[in-house]
C-alpha cells in the first residue's frame, strides 16, 4: 500500500445520504476475476444519468468524494472500495460510515474521513460555487481544507498510522516475518506438504 | 517450544480446539476481554479453487509479493466445471474465464493444480482428505465455507474471505481472535438406515442456523466414535450451516487407519512421531466448553428438510409444519415464506412429497461410502420412471474407484446418470441446475432459495433417503421399500 500523509484533489459533491455498497457497485460486477478495473462499475446505475455529478466535466477527474451521512452501508463487498480507488478516489468524506466499509477502506488505502455534517455542507457549497476546487485531506493534522475552510476530521489512531506508514494487513503481518520464520523452524518434519506431489 | 512440547506441557486443561489453536500461535495478541487483540496463527494447508482466488492472486501481483509457501498450497477446479463432456471447452464464458485464470495463476505462482480431466481433480474438500493432506492437528483454510469438512480429522479448518486468502498466500498466517467452543455430545447407537447426515440435520434443527455462531463445534460421544471418517466428514461439513466457524472430531484409530498409506501421509519414523502427537489431540477430562448440546442417537430417524434453510427440517415420518407451530415470530414468518417458496401445505406428510430429481453428490455426500450405500439400496430395484437421478462423485478418484467396484453399472442400470466429478448441482454455477419449480431430493448441504438453480426447490437428505426416494418417487427411507429381487453389493 502507498503511504499517504496528505492528499489534494478535486472535490466531488455527492449530496445524498445512505449510499449503500449496492449503489457504489451493483452485484452484477462481482462475477469478475480481477481486483482492479472496476472504475466503470462505480455508481454504475447513476452514471447512466447525464446529470450525475461524475458525468460533469468539472468533477469527472475528482479524487475526494464529499458524501452525505451513512456512506458505505449494506453488503460487505470489498469491491466498493476497489471501485472507488480504481476510479481515482483517494479519500471519502462523510459524517458517518458503514462499519465494514470503513474497515475495508483502511485495508485498501482509501482515507475514510469523518467530518461534521455542518462542515460537509460548507464544502458542498464551495464546490458548487466553484466547480473544480480542490480539497486537501491531511492525515498529519487530521484536517480537511477547501477554499478558506479548514475543518477537523476523525479517523481512528490505528488506521491513521497504517495509512501514513503505507501498511496494509499483509504489510503489518510481514513486519512479524522473523516470528513466522522462527515458527516454521519448529514445525515437525511430518507435517503435510503439497509439493512434491505424491500420487497413489 | 515445539508443538509436541506445547501440547503435553502440564497446563490448564484444554479442549481439542484450544490445543490445536495454541500449537499454531506465531505471536500472541494479548489483552483481555473486548481489548483482546488477535493472535497471529500459522496455517498448515491452504486449499484453493477458481471462484475465490482470482482477486487474491491479483492482489499479490499488484503488491509484487511472492506466495510464501507453494508447498503448503494446493488448487483444484470444482465449482464451475461441467460434469458432462469435460474434454470440451467450458461453454459459459464467465465460468471458462475463472478456470483459465486459476490455471494461469497457479502456473505463475508454482501452485499445484488438479485440473478438469486430472485423476486428482474434484471438490476441494474431497481432494484434501483423499490425498492424505488433511491430518489431525493441522490448520486448514480455504476461500469456501465448507472447509469445516476437514475438522473430521481433528484439524482446525475454516472458510475465509478473499482478503484473507491473499493474506495467507503472502504470509501463511491469519490474524484471528480465538473462537468459543461448543460440545455436541451424541451418545447412543444409530438405528439401521440412520446416518451421520441425519445427525447433523437434527443438530442444526435443534440449535438453529445461528446457534453455532462464533463457536468451534466438537462432536463427541459414542455415536460419533462409531462413525467412519467419511461419515465424520459429512457431519463436520455442515457445521457451517449451524453458523459455526468450524467443526471437529478428535482423532482416533479410525482416523489413523484412514490416513495410513495415503499419498501425503507421514511414513516410517515420521508416521510414528505423528501418531504419538495425534494421540494427544483430545479434549482434556476437566476442560470446559463454553456451551454444550446433547443429542440421543438412539432416537434419531432419517431427517429431511421441508424449508429453505438447513435448520428447517423434521424426521421423515413427520409432516410439514405450520407457521403456528413456531413460538418465535421470526421463525413463524420464515416458515410461511418457506412454505410458499417450496409450494408445500402445512400438515402434508413428508413421505407424500413427490420429487422430480434426485441429486447424489456434493462435498457433504459424494465419497465412496455414500455411493456404496446408495448403490446397495438401488441394486436390483426399479427407479420411479418419472424421476431424474444424477450421481456425481466428489472427485475423479472416487469416480475411478467406484467404477472399479462396478458401482457405475449399478447406477446406470437403475437409470441414473453417472457424471464426472465436481460441485455440480450443489450450486447454480455450472450447467447442472434445477429448472424453475423443480423439486429435488439432494444430498448436498444448502436448501436456500435458488441455490440449485433459480426457482428450484431443495430437500436435504442422506444418500440412503436419496436412493429410496429415487425408487418410490416420494421422499422415502430404505425401510419403506419392498425387498429387492437382485443381489446386494457386497462392499459395506
Ligand atoms: S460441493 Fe457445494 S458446498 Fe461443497 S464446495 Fe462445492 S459448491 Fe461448495
Amino acid at each position: 500500500m502507498e503511504k499517504i500523509t496528505t492528499h489534494t484533489g478535486i472535490g466531488v459533491p455527492l449530496r445524498q445520504s445512505d449510499i449503500d455498497t449496492d449503489q457504489i457497485i451493483p452485484a452484477v460486477y462481482l462475477k469478475r476475476i480481477t481486483r482492479t478495473g472496476f472504475d466503470d462499475a462505480l455508481f454504475a446505475r447513476w452514471r447512466k444519468d447525464p446529470e450525475f455529478v461524475l458525468n460533469q466535466e468539472s468533477f469527472s477527474q475528482g479524487s475526494v468524494l464529499v458524501a452525505g451521512p451513512d456512506f458505505g452501508t449494506g453488503s460487505s463487498r470489498e469491491h466498493a472500495v476497489w471501485a472507488l480507488k480504481d476510479y481515482g478516489f483517494r479519500a471519502v468524506l462523510s459524517s458517518r460510515f458503514g462499519d465494514i466499509f470503513r474497515g475495508n477502506s483502511g485495508k485498501q488505502g482509501l482515507v475514510a474521513a469523518q467530518v461534521d455534517q455542518g462542515d460537509i455542507e460548507l464544502i458542498w457549497k464551495e464546490l458548487d460555487n466553484h466547480p473544480g476546487t480542490t480539497v486537501t485531506v491531511d492525515l498529519e493534522s487530521r484536517t480537511v481544507s477547501c477554499g478558506s475552510l479548514v475543518a477537523p476530521f476523525e479517523i481512528d489512531d490505528y488506521t491513521r498510522w497504517r495509512l501514513m506508514e503505507g501498511l496494509d494487513d499483509i504489510g503489518l503481518t510481514l513486519q512479524q516475518e522473523p516470528d513466522i520464520t522462527a515458527y516454521e523452524q519448529t514445525r515437525p518434519s511430518w507435517k503435510p506438504k503439497t509439493l512434491p506431489a505424491k500420487y497413489s | 517450544m515445539s508443538e509436541q512440547e506445547r501440547s503435553t506441557a502440564p497446563t490448564t486443561p484444554k479442549t481439542l480446539a484450544e490445543k490445536v489453536w495454541d500449537a499454531h500461535v506465531v505471536r500472541e495478541g494479548g489483552g483481555e476481554g473486548s481489548a483482546r487483540r488477535p493472535d497471529l496463527i500459522y496455517i498448515d494447508l491452504h486449499l484453493i479453487h477458481e471462484v475465490t482466488s482470482p482477486q487474491a492472486f491479483e492482489g499479490l501481483r499488484l503488491a509484487g509479493r511472492p506466495l510464501r509457501r507453494p508447498d503448503l498450497t494446493i488448487a483444484t477446479e470444482d465449482h464451475n466445471t461441467p460434469t458432462l463432456e469435460i474434454h470440451k471447452p467450458i461453454a459459459d464464458p464467465t465460468s471458462r474465464t475463472q478456470i483459465e485464470t486459476l490455471r494461469a495463476n497457479c502456473a505463475e505462482y508454482g501452485v499445484r493444480l488438479h485440473s478438469l480431466g486430472d485423476q486428482e481433480q474434484g471438490i476441494v474438500h474431497v481432494v484434501g482428505p483423499q490425498l492424505g493432506l488433511t491430518q489431525p492437528g493441522v490448520t486448514v483454510v480455504c476461500g469456501d465455507s465448507h472447509t469445516s469438512t476437514h475438522g473430521a480429522f481433528g484439524a482446525l479448518a475454516f472458510g475465509i474471505g478473499t482478503s484473507e486468502v491473499e493474506h495467507v498466500m503472502a504470509t501463511q498466517t491469519l490474524s484471528l481472535k480465538p473462537f468459543k467452543t461448543m460440545a455436541i455430545n451424541v451418545e447412543g447407537t444409530l438405528r439401521t438406515g440412520v446416518t451421520s447426515k441425519d445427525i447433523i440435520l437434527a443438530v442444526i434443527a435443534k440449535i438453529g442456523t445461528g446457534g453455532g455462531q462464533g463457536y468451534v463445534l466438537e462432536y463427541r460421544g459414542s455415536a460419533i466414535r462409531a462413525l467412519s471418517m467419511e461419515a465424520r466428514m459429512t457431519i463436520c461439513n455442515m457445521s457451517i450451516e449451524a453458523g459455526a466457524r468450524a467443526g471437529m472430531v478428535a482423532p482416533d484409530q479410525t482416523t489413523f487407519d484412514y490416513l495410513e498409506g495415503r499419498p501425503h501421509a507421514p511414513e516410517g519414523e515420521d508416521w510414528d512421531a505423528a501418531v504419538d502427537y495425534w494421540k494427544t489431540l483430545r479434549t482434556d477430562e476437566d476442560a470446559r466448553f463454553d456451551a454444550e448440546v446433547n443429542v440421543n442417537a438412539d432416537e434419531l430417524e432419517p431427517f429431511v428438510t421441508w424449508g429453505t434453510n438447513p435448520g428447517q427440517g423434521v424426521s421423515l415420518s413427520e409432516s410439514v409444519p405450520a407457521p403456528e407451530d413456531f413460538q418465535d415470530e421470526n421463525a413463524r414468518a420464515a416458515c410461511e415464506r418457506a412454505l410458499t417458496y417450496m409450494d408445500l401445505s402445512a400438515g402434508t406428510p413428508m413421505k407424500d412429497i413427490r420429487v422430480d430429481t434426485v441429486f447424489l453428490g456434493s462435498c457433504t455426500n459424494s465419497r465412496m461410502e455414500d455411493l456404496r450405500s446408495a448403490a446397495n439400496i438401488i441394486n436390483g430395484r426399479q427407479k420411479d420412471p418419472e424421476i431424474r437421478m444424477i450421481v456425481v462423485p466428489g472427485s475423479a478418484r472416487v469416480r475411478l474407484e467406484a467404477e472399479a467396484e462396478g458401482l457405475d453399472r449399478i447406477f446406470k442400470d437403475f437409470g441414473a446418470e453417472w457424471r464426472f466429478a465436481g460441485c455440480s448441482m450443489c450450486l447454480g454455477m455450472n450447467p447442472d441446475q434445477l429448472a424453475e419449480g423443480e423439486r429435488c431430493a439432494s444430498t448436498s448441504n444448502r436448501n436456500f432459495e435458488g441455490r440449485q438453480g433459480k426457482g428450484g426447490r431443495t430437500h436435504l437428505v442422506s444418500p440412503l433417503v436419496a436412493a429410496a426416494t429415487a425408487i418410490r418417487g416420494t421422499l422415502s427411507s430404505p425401510s419403506d421399500l419392498e425387498p429387492a429381487d437382485g443381489a446386494t453389493v457386497s462392499a459395506a
